[in-house]
């Protein structure tokens, strides 16, 4: 049973309830850092690590010290929170793992304000999941966050060649593309709860 | 009374989160080159990557390892250059650097193998049997380099692109544009310049263009200093060893030496 619900949560988290796509949480990286597939591919990766990392400890935080009492808190707990493990992820790297640090490089220390990561650790809470649930929950979102990122990069590569009408070139187009993108991900909706 | 105890976990949240980053970036830091810092502060920062590194802190870490030459920053120039140099104590001459289209082609002089109809791109018509010219190294003439240029400096005339010198940086973008690579960084007092690209030989290349280097070694058995040389069939100048007296110029029946 707890595997099949696990399964499920991965489904719903990268497919029918994609962070970008379905919610639209995280949508300046994805208009940003999409031009090229291998910097999408870089922060998506910078992503999953930050969220995974970020839910491992906000979820006790939350269910130690903050419910059922202070749980207005939750915001500027989490935002600190998140702040802290980046920083701290991004001093560990730079030790331990210096290829890793050189690769995201720039797109580590701008998760610090990805709304998605804050997005992913407050739904768990309020989702009511528990804390392998909310684990997996935000490695589902982190792998869709690098999905639609991919998906959308592509799409990106391929405007650079295209002949667009002059006043479409740059931002309109680019905001129409991602609409139609997201649209074709509505077409998950239902499926895996 | 009941305000405090919020305060009080934030304020401990907080603590413990500064203190441990504290502690890590003192235990865990890397050591950083000083060297490094200082080159690093000389350079412009705008991480162009004009200098062949992926922004300014890899240039200024090969800087430092001296892996670089110091006087490859475009947007910097020369005194950038200067400034490198007081670093790291070395004397340094930062020739500038031009752009040079190394192609005559304006239409009238190169056939056309077939007539191209697709996106007016030169890196989509290259993809398409290497482009509609008879001639297969030669400048498309649809102008990628002059979108990419970000200092405007490549004018238009007659479908071909020509360098602007005052406006040119030597940058590169256009070069690293071009799918041709028709277009050749060149110190910007270049005194000789060959106008060809076409690494074959004799005959395909007379008949494919009226203006092209055919690889006949005249220059280079006339050039008293051996600035100039056949490589791949194709004229080559030594920029430090030319000094421009133009004897190349007169002996070149295809009048591709400028």
């Amino acid at each position: 049973m707890n595997k099949v619900t696990i399964a499920s949560i991965l489904l719903a988290s990268i497919l029918t309830n994609n962070m970008v796509l379905s919610k639209f949480l995280g949508i300046c990286p994805f208009l940003g850092v999409s031009k090229k597939t291998n910097t999408a591919f870089s922060m998506s990766v910078a992503v999953i690590l930050v969220m995974v990392l970020s839910t491992a400890v906000t979820h006790p935080i939350y269910t130690y010290i903050l419910a059922p009492k202070y749980v207005y808190l939750e915001t500027i707990v989490f935002i600190l929170v998140i702040a802290a493990i980046v920083q701290l992820l991004e001093i560990v790297l730079k030790k331990f793992l210096p290829p890793i640090y050189k690769s995201l490089g720039i797109y580590l220390p701008l998760i610090t304000t990805n709304c998605a990561v804050l997005g992913i650790t407050m739904l768990n809470i309020t989702d009511g999941l528990n804390f392998v649930q909310s684990l997996f929950n935000a490695l589902g979102a982190g792998l869709g966050f690098m999905l639609a990122m991919l998906l959308f990069s592509g799409v990106r590569e391929r405007l650079e060649t295209a002949d667009i009408p002059e006043f479409m070139k740059g931002l309109p187009i680019t905001l129409v593309s991602a609409a139609i993108v997201a649209l074709s991900f509505l077409g998950f909706a239902g499926i895996g709860g | 009374m009941e305000i405090l105890i919020p305060v009080i976990i934030i304020a401990v949240i907080g603590l413990i989160a500064g203190l441990g980053l504290s502690f890590a970036s003192k235990y865990m830091a890397v050591p950083v080159d000083e060297t490094e810092a200082q080159l690093r502060e000389a350079l412009p920062g705008a991480n162009c990557g004009a200098c062949g590194f992926s922004g300014c802190d890899g240039y200024a870490a090969a800087l430092a390892k001296g892996e670089a030459e110091p006087n490859l920053c475009a947007p910097g120039g020369e005194a950038t250059a200067q400034k490198i140099a007081e670093v790291l104590k070395v004397e340094v001459s930062a020739t500038p650097m031009l752009a040079l289209v190394a192609c005559n082609n304006s239409c009238d002089k190169t056939k056309r193998a077939f007539a191209y109809e697709g996106l007016q791109s030169c890196a989509a018509a290259a993809l398409l049997q290497g482009g509609p010219l008879e001639c297969k190294y030669g400048c498309l003439g649809l102008l990628d380099c002059v979108a990419a240029c970000p200092f405007n400096a490549i004018i238009v005339n007659n479908n071909h692109p020509t360098v602007c010198k005052d406006l040119c940086v030597g940058c590169g973008k256009c070069v690293n544009t071009c799918p041709k690579g028709v277009i050749k960084l060149v110190p910007k007092d270049y005194k000789t310049a060959v106008l060809c690209n076409n690494k074959e030989k004799g005959a395909p290349v007379v008949q494919g263009c009226k203006s092209s280097c055919i690889a006949c070694t005249m220059c280079e058995r006339t050039c008293e200093k051996g600035a100039i040389k056949i490589i791949n069939n194709l004229a080559q100048v030594d920029y430090s060893l030319c000094d421009g007296c133009g004897k190349c110029k007169e002996v070149c029946k295809r009048k591709v030496i400028i």
